[in-house]
């Protein structure tokens, strides 16, 4: 530990730590556009000067360790001055377009304008005129908006391991844009959004399609069904106040009522649907010896996109299963539909998703239209979805609960802990030993696959066979799993792994690239205790004791791997280009 | 290759040397072949294979001499007489003369006929040499850049051999430490230091690189040494390395250079050859060897940490310090990386010893300093002083004062990073601290004098433009702040500003010099603030400048309010 004095007082850290962080401890905000808490600095912005009193030298607070006995002043009107000044740079080289922009009223840089009460534009405005990217219709690119503050390269390049994203031109002509400058959709971009979640501007943000759901719910013909996702309930609050992980399905359910929506399903149940065809694969290929293992989880779009670019190898380790919203999709548009006399060409599903990359999976290939249609119409973001409720006039915080619509809306907890990383393995398990031995486990929780450790490796018993698991979130975190398992397949020796679960985002689902802003690993945490605690509390805490998911499967697919369950819950994968050309 | 082998070899080509009547050094740098100086080589071995004297008279292709202005440069060398005969302007029709009139006669035993030759003799007792003192460019112009002997028989690796077989690490860093030599780069970081720092750091495979990446406008000395004397920088860079516990070395040089590189990656063979690079060197312990890396011509990339990610195959882009390089560098590697011209000091030092180094220059600023001299001189060129010799020296005995007859306003030095001096400034003593006291730096050694035609807003904007079109774009106070100082003067330019906006430019530059992340956005808008220091009133006019569209303006320059 040293110690340092910052503005006058006294603060004692571990050595490493940077200014920006050592100010916080003592509650001085200091202010900063580049730096993010789960990224490197990246030293961009300039904003973060403080001043090294010994020397009067300016310091940046994000990318300065503090040294011993370091004496800093972090306020003073020079240094606000130039911190001013920098604004107003920005500013000059950005659009003063506040009023229609996705981020207006959630926006680093325009708080900042604000905080520094900068009125006047007194520098030539010099934005260039560039073409936005809305080519995956996933994530819309305004390179325009960008301050270049390197957050969406580095999340891009170090975090997810993608690639998609780099610098271009360089100076004042510095801009954001795919490795030659090729559109989105035909570069490796995997639509998982993490560059939209971690940028301070408009620059990236989720393609807008609320207008369309508007436009259908307004449609006297069409039967509006939606279903939330399970990291969407706890997150959704944040756009109205609530602390992260508060848990706000009822209130979700009825905003989306109050919207018009005809009927309200969660897509809970498909994770529980997911579940039993899911374990019944894993158990497929570890006791019976049919199909390969390890056996890698599929709910995740990003991921699977990203499997198919860049490790197409392993598709025969995929799980076939669809991700859980694509069941509900198939279902509301078969099951539910025969079972309620309606016309599936006039049922419209939306998907309330905290993602990105469900835009794109939602056309993915052929398996999408298993009912005949396309299965699920919309896929929206959480984001989207709170626009709406603000546009729909709903006061979210006073709205009372409702309840989802049956078929395809009750769940169990193993179902809601879908969200968190670490959440499908978990349920899976538990079914998976059901399967094993037709008895109800005692304890429920396995502990090994939660919390936010970039790679989670265990060895479990299950039903007295030694398994094992890995747990990757964050796609940076991929390469050594399945290198791994390269590896032991081509040297012949054991399988490191059982069963692997890959999510593309940091965290899971709640720290998906559709959630609201500001996330952090703190918010991740909150947002994934919101699940755990609804597991805790649930009536049923395993897929399989879910009567809806019983039900279904006496009156309607059978059993799980049944041929009607692989025609509406399977897919199937390509090896695709990184690059389109 | 064994210690003693280096005496018998530079034994052997100094008798070589002396075997011939006449050497004929002729410039053969890049200026110089820019005006000809290989098509007067070939004259002159032509007429010298026709007078049948081509055993007696060996012509030397040779690196900068430093007038280049006047090039291309022949000097001739008598042997038994020690007064050599320059000979500036050649043209192959003189080179030509120069043999049949100068020297065949010479050697039939007769008298030369000057003639026509006399006007193109340049005495070499007027200032622009004999106010010099060569160490860094003490080979220039002597030696055959192409040849290892050649630089073997003016002491060549003599000190290499000295550090490796009887000098300890510490005592090489001791001695460079009395030298009191500065990075010559520009930022003046004490050498010595920066070695010590790297030799306790931490890692296998410590690297040293020498900086070659020069991109001042105007500022060739980092050329010029590379491609005048390679060896002296291989050897520098050895010493350093075994100084520092390093084995391996980096040329970083600009692709711009390819004569520099032609020669270095001559120079690294030659030496691997000769067994002075590699494994073992003279039979010590000692590994090093040499590589180069081209650098794509980007000015920032003489950052040391975009350098770095340069070579590292990323995009050039400066990153926070720390950690230093010298602590974590290039693949995470401790690494030290030291300009040409510091490294081409080294080997001199440990000949000659740090306190004969020290003895030069001013109390913080030690030994000498090369200088890229250029603008409105009488004579231009490459030049090494002591520290501590006046501007005024430096401009009118070395540089002989103002070419065009008109009065000298300025210089700037520092190049784009730097800042313009006034005349009244002259007598102040060339150092580190002396020109940051001006408002100006060091830099890496770019001099341009400007005259009184020159505008000072006009030079303001030609540097700012170099900076802001170099920025890479990193970080918002230099890539943004560059721009809009750009348009502000430009505004000023065409006579529409306002005294706002000077407040603005002030506003600017305040944020970019304390908000930019590396040197080239602190430093940018240097010019500019020295400018307004000390020509106020050209700026002034230019704001007064209130019928610039009707070509009323009387600021008497060339301005763009005069093209309307």
């Amino acid at each position: 530990m040293i110690t340092a004095t910052i503005n006058g007082n006294v603060v004692e850290i571990p050595e490493g730590t940077s200014i920006l962080d050592a100010a916080k401890r003592l509650a001085i905000k200091i202010p900063v556009l580049c730096k993010h808490p789960d990224l490197d600095h990246t030293a961009a912005c300039g904003i973060c000067v403080v001043r090294n009193k010994s020397n009067g030298r300016m310091l940046r607070a994000c990318c300065t360790p503090v040294e011993a006995g370091m004496d800093l002043l972090t306020h003073d009107p020079e240094i606000v001055g130039v911190r001013r000044t920098i604004l107003e740079l920005m500013m000059s080289k950005h659009p003063n377009e506040c009023l229609t922009c996705g981020r207006s009223g959630d926006c680093e840089l325009q708080t900042l304008c604000q905080d520094f009460g900068i009125r006047r534009e007194e520098l030539p405005n010099i934005t260039p005129d560039l073409p936005k990217d809305c080519s995956t219709g996933t994530i819309e690119l305004d390179p325009r908006k960008c301050i270049s503050c390197g957050r969406c390269v580095q999340v891009c390049q170090d975090k997810q391991n993608v690639w998609a994203l780099s610098f271009l031109d360089r100076g004042i002509d510095t801009r954001i844009a795919t490795a030659g400058d090729i559109p989105l959709n035909e570069s490796p971009c995997v639509s998982c959004g993490q560059c939209s979640a971690h940028c301070p501007t408009g620059a990236i943000v989720e393609h807008d399609e609320s207008g369309i759901v508007w436009d259908k719910l307004q449609d006297p013909d069409a039967i509006c069904v939606v279903q939330i996702a399970p990291a969407v309930r706890v997150a959704i609050g944040e756009a109205f106040g609530f602390a992260p992980g508060a848990n706000l399905t009822g209130k979700t359910y009825a905003a989306l009522r109050q919207m018009g929506f005809k009927y309200v399903f969660d897509t809970n149940f498909g994770a529980d649907l997911t579940i039993l065809e899911e374990a019944s694969e894993f158990v497929e290929r570890f006791a019976n010896g049919k199909g390969e293992l390890p056996l890698i989880t599929s709910c995740c779009p990003a991921w699977v996109d990203f499997m198919e670019k860049y490790h197409s190898d392993m598709i025969g380790h995929f799980s076939s299963c669809k991700s859980p919203h694509e069941m509900v999709g198939a279902l509301a548009k078969t099951y539910f539909c025969e079972r309620n006399n309606l016309d599936p060409k006039k049922v419209f599903m939306v998907s309330i998703m905290p993602c990105t990359a469900k835009k794109m999976e939602i056309k993915r290939n052929e398996d999408m239209a298993s009912s005949g249609m396309q299965d699920v119409d919309v896929s929206l973001t959480t984001r989207e979805l709170a626009r709406m409720i603000k546009q729909a006039g709903i006061d979210f915080a006073w709205i009372p609960e409702s309840q989802p619509d049956h078929l395809l809306g009750a769940y169990s907890g193993a179902g809601t802990i879908f969200g968190a990383t670490g959440g499908v393995m978990e349920a899976a398990l538990r079914t998976a030993v059901h399967m094993v031995t037709g008895e109800k486990l005692g304890k429920v929780e396995f502990e090994a696959t939660r919390g936010l450790k970039g790679i989670k490796e265990a060895t479990l018993n299950v039903a007295g066979h030694e398994v094992r698991i890995a747990i990757a979130h964050g796609l940076g975190n991929v390469e050594m799993v399945v290198n791994k398992v390269r590896e032991a397949k081509a040297k012949g020796e054991p399988l490191p792994y059982h069963f692997i679960e890959v999510m593309a985002c940091p965290g899971g689902c709640v720290g998906g690239g559709g959630q609201p802003y500001g996330v952090t690993d703190e918010v991740r945490l909150a947002r994934a205790k919101g699940l755990y605690s609804e597991d805790t509390a649930g009536v049923w805490r395993n897929s399989h004791e879910n009567p809806y998911i019983q039900e279904l499967y006496r009156t309607y697919l059978d059993k799980p791997l049944s041929e009607k369950s692989h025609h509406l819950l399977h897919t199937h994968y390509k090896v695709r280009p990184t690059y389109q050309r | 290759m064994k210690p003693e082998e280096i005496t018998i070899k530079a034994q052997a080509r100094a008798a070589e040397q002396q075997a011939y009547a006449f050497r004929l050094f002729c410039c053969d740098s890049t200026g110089c072949i820019s005006s000809g100086a290989i098509s007067i080589q070939d004259a002159l071995n032509e007429e010298l294979a026709a007078a049948g004297a081509a055993e007696k008279v060996e012509v030397v292709p040779t690196g900068c001499m430093g007038l280049c202005s006047l090039g291309p440069l022949i000097r001739v060398s008598r042997q038994g007489t020690s007064e050599d005969v320059l000979f500036k302007e050649v043209t192959v029709d003189s080179a030509r003369t120069l043999i049949k009139d100068y020297i065949a006669p010479q050697l039939n035993g007769g008298v030369p006929e000057l003639g026509e030759l006399a006007k193109f003799i340049l005495p070499l007792d007027i200032p622009f040499f004999k106010k010099q003192i060569k160490i860094v460019l003490a080979n220039a112009g002597l030696v055959d850049p192409e040849r290892l002997d050649d630089y073997l028989a003016r002491d060549g690796y003599v000190a290499a051999s000295k550090v490796l077989t009887s000098m300890s690490p510490d005592q090489v860093l001791a001695e460079i430490r009395d030298s009191g030599l500065r990075g010559r780069g520009g930022a003046g970081f004490p050498t010595a230091t920066k070695w010590g720092i790297a030799r306790n750091a931490v890692g296998d495979n410590k690297i040293i690189i020498c900086n070659g990446d020069e991109g001042d406008p105007g500022a060739y000395m980092d050329r010029c040494v590379l491609e005048s004397d390679p060896h002296a920088v291989i050897e520098g860079m050895m010493i350093g390395a075994f100084a520092m516990g390093a084995n391996q070395g980096i040329f970083y040089i600009r692709a711009e250079y390819p004569l520099a590189v032609e020669r270095v990656e001559k120079a690294i063979k030659d030496a691997r050859k000769a067994g002075l690079l590699g494994k073992a060197i003279l039979g010590t312990s000692f590994n090093f060897d040499c590589e180069i890396r081209l650098g794509a011509g980007a000015f920032v990339c003489g950052e040391e940490t975009a350098l770095i990610a340069s070579i590292e195959g990323k995009r050039g882009t400066p990153r926070p310090r720390p950690p230093f390089p010298a602590i974590k560098g290039l693949w995470n590697q401790p690494t030290c990386i030291n300009n040409v011209e510091t490294l081409a000091n080294i080997a001199r030092i440990i000949i000659k010893g740090g306190k004969w180094y020290a003895s030069m220059g001013t109390e913080k600023s030690k030994g000498t300093k090369v200088f890229a001299l250029t603008g409105k001189l009488k004579n231009s060129g490459l030049v090494e002083v002591p520290m501590g010799m006046t501007l005024r020296e430096v401009v009118f005995d070395v540089g002989g004062g103002s070419g065009s007859g008109t009065p000298i306003k300025a210089i700037q030095t520092g190049g784009p990073s730097g800042g313009l001096i006034p005349a009244e400034h002259f007598d102040t003593p060339i150092s580190y601290e002396h020109l940051q006291q001006l408002g100006s730096i060091m830099g890496s050694g770019g001099l341009i004098v400007m005259d009184e035609d020159d505008s000072v807003v006009d030079i303001a904007r030609f540097y700012l433009d170099f900076t802001v079109d170099e920025s890479c774009g990193k970080c918002a106070p230099c890539r943004i702040g560059g721009k809009q100082l750009l348009l502000l003067l430009d505004k000023i330019r065409e006579g529409k500003g306002s005294e706002a906006d000077v407040t603005m430019i002030k506003r600017v530059a305040l944020a970019m010099q304390k908000g930019s992340l590396c040197g080239l956005g602190q430093t940018a808008p240097n010019p500019v603030l020295s400018g307004l220091r000390y020509f106020r009133e050209e700026f002034d006019e230019r704001l007064n400048c209130k019928d610039g569209a009707k070509g009323g303006c009387s600021c008497g320059h060339d301005s763009p309010c005069k093209a309307n």
